[in-house]
């Protein structure tokens, strides 16, 4: 069982249990679905942003533990970030779950992800929110598929 | 060679399930199944993902084999030996998916790709003439392929989907079924046999009855029902019967839609091209007799005699002796799912068939599904293409066990075990 704690790392399992910024923001200037087809979770992502940077970033939905970990997390890094750097760390944080390479060094916390690289069929629930706060900047109306 | 062991005596009467007991030599079969024999994560395999594709016993796999080396090539055209021979061996297991649904005809059998095949060559060609008012009746616990088919025929035709409820045990409201048959312009029911996601076992003689009574055609997707328990198109008296090769231990890429000859017969061919036509002129065709009228083009030739082996196989263990022994495992497991705190088991239909999909209160579906891999338990996490059911529960996902004629019961303890450390992981 010790591959599984690579996976399930503490972190991970407390974010889980106690899911940062689980509640929806009233007013939200953007807000988005993530949808994971394969299992019907589904995540919604709301943010509140003034000035070019993320003043308050929350979530609401049903997931799995790679999927609310996640999104907890997420909102954790994002908060107080500017909206321009948003794409880099989507992109980064892709990279922290999907690559064998190094991980980027300044992802902190969110590196504790990386076990998901030895679980292909987990990446899409590890992505599910980061897919829906793109789409919520892009201001997508329509839920966005993890597919 | 006899599947079955010695000593024990072969019971008299066949079925039900309750009542017969299973006297299989489940070793025996399991060595007919060279997949079982491998390794996952250093764990050996515990395969309970049955429902969604069963494994090959070695005749089938053999039997493919065999075809591509020694006799192959495409059926119906040629006069030379090999053709004759690969159509007799096509044509063959024509005769035997008849014999095994015991349909009055060879006619009245069309090999497709998948079930779900079946079921839109039904949707295309019997519905062709449906008109806006009428209606198509489903049931809430269908697989997405018996609801989607249905939908696109409507948003064609500008019919309507009316789908009849279920009980919080996951069995089906007959009374409610049958009110909505009652409308007057019901032209087809449609529904399943045994559910993939609750394993409910619907009355569908009754049910085929009651929408006789008005008139109204069926159509029983068999998917579930055909790996599990006899089939007797006949005496179900239904009008279409749809199943898959894969989930009844032949080759995927092979499906089967019984029909009534009659109804097939008035039915407009639901793809063009070779091998469905008789006369063929810039003018006009004149179509192939059945079964050929639906089966256009070169078919699955290899796979479709792989299935012919495979009926041969399970017909040999016998679906009694079969059902016997999974309704053993279901109870097992039942009983043992039972006692773990914070699991609720979706589906407690009184007849149910050889699956238990459940969740487990602090665990997400997904996460048991990975920690079960890691023990070498392979079940499915999801909503097993069957989402109003998950709606109707209020989960957006199920972990689902489901067996096959080689599970044992020590692999359903290796799966009660797995459960268990799935809770010490999530500390529940
Ligand atoms: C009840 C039921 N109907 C239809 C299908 C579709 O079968 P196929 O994917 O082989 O077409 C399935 C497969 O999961 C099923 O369980």
């Amino acid at each position: 069982m010790s591959d599984l704690r690579d996976l399930y790392q503490e972190v991970i399992m407390d974010h889980n249990k106690r899911p940062r910024n689980f509640r929806i923001i009233p007013q939200p200037t953007h807000h988005a679905d993530g949808l994971n087809p394969l299992c019907g979770d589904r995540i919604s992502v709301y943010l509140d942003v003034k000035d070019g940077v993320i003043q308050d970033i929350s979530f609401q939905g049903a997931g799995c533990a790679i999927s609310s970990a996640s999104a907890s997390l997420m909102t954790e890094a994002l908060k107080g970030k500017p909206v321009s750097e948003v794409e880099y760390l989507v992109d980064a944080f892709h990279t922290v779950v999907t690559n064998d390479g190094e991980c980027p060094k300044n992802l902190g916390k969110l590196n504790v992800l990386a076990g998901v690289r030895d679980y292909p069929s987990r990446v899409k629930c590890a992505t599910l929110a980061w897919h829906a706060v793109r789409a919520a900047l892009e201001q997508h109306k329509d839920p966005v598929a993890t597919e | 060679m006899s599947l079955h062991s010695a000593t024990a005596p072969l019971p008299l009467t066949p079925l039900t399930s309750a009542t017969t007991r299973s006297t299989l030599d489940i070793a025996r079969i399991r060595a007919e199944f060279p997949i079982l024999r491998r390794k996952v994560h250093d764990k050996p395999l515990v395969y309970l993902d049955n429902a969604a594709s069963v494994q090959k016993p070695k005749a089938v796999i053999d039997a493919i084999s065999e075809c591509y080396t020694g006799y192959y090539a495409n059926i119906h055209r040629g006069v030379h030996l090999l053709s004759e021979r690969s159509t007799l061996a096509y044509e063959g297991t024509r005769e035997k998916v008849r014999a095994f649904l015991n349909a009055a005809s060879t006619q009245e059998i069309i090999f497709t790709r998948n079930a779900t095949e079946s079921i839109n060559l039904v949707a295309s060609s019997f519905g062709s003439d449906f008109k806006p008012g009428d209606e198509v009746v489903i049931t809430g616990m269908e697989h997405h392929s018996n609801i989607v088919p249905w939908q696109l025929l409507c948003q064609r035709t500008g019919a309507t989907l009316k789908v009849a409820p279920f009980t919080e045990t996951g069995e089906l409201i007959l009374e409610e079924y049958e009110r909505l048959l009652d409308s007057g312009r019901v032209k087809l029911a449609a529904f399943v046999h045994i559910s993939n996601a609750l394993g409910t076992v619907n009355p569908v003689k009754r049910m085929t009855e009651l929408a006789h009574a008005r008139g109204i055609p069926v159509l029983i997707d068999g998917a579930q029902s055909v790996p599990h328990l006899a089939v007797d198109v006949q005496a179900l008296d239904c009008d279409f019967y749809a199943f898959s090769s894969h989930k009844v231990y032949g080759p995927s890429g092979v499906g089967v839609l019984y029909g009534k000859k009659a109804l097939l017969q008035a039915m407009p061919p639901y793809q063009g091209g070779g091998d469905m036509i008789s006369v063929v002129t810039f003018e006009k065709t004149e179509y192939a007799d059945l079964p050929n009228k639906f089966e256009a083009g070169t078919p699955n030739i290899a796979d479709v005699i792989g299935l012919g082996v495979a009926l041969d196989w399970l017909t040999a263990i016998g679906l009694d002796q079969v059902a016997a022994h999974e309704h053993a495992l279901l109870e097992h497991a039942t009983r043992q799912l039972r006692e773990i705190p914070g699991l609720r088991i979706m589906g407690t239909a009184r007849d149910k068939a050889a699956l238990v999909a459940f969740t487990l209160q602090g665990a997400h579906p997904h996460d048991i599904g990975t920690i079960l891999d890691r023990e070498g338990v392979a079940i499915r996490a999801g909503h097993h293409c069957a989402q109003p059911v998950m709606q109707h529960y209020g989960v957006p996902a199920t972990a689902r066990a489901s067996f096959a004629v080689y599970n044992t019961h020590d692999e359903i303890d290796a799966l009660i075990k797995a459960l268990w450390k799935v809770k010490e992981m999530f500390e529940l």
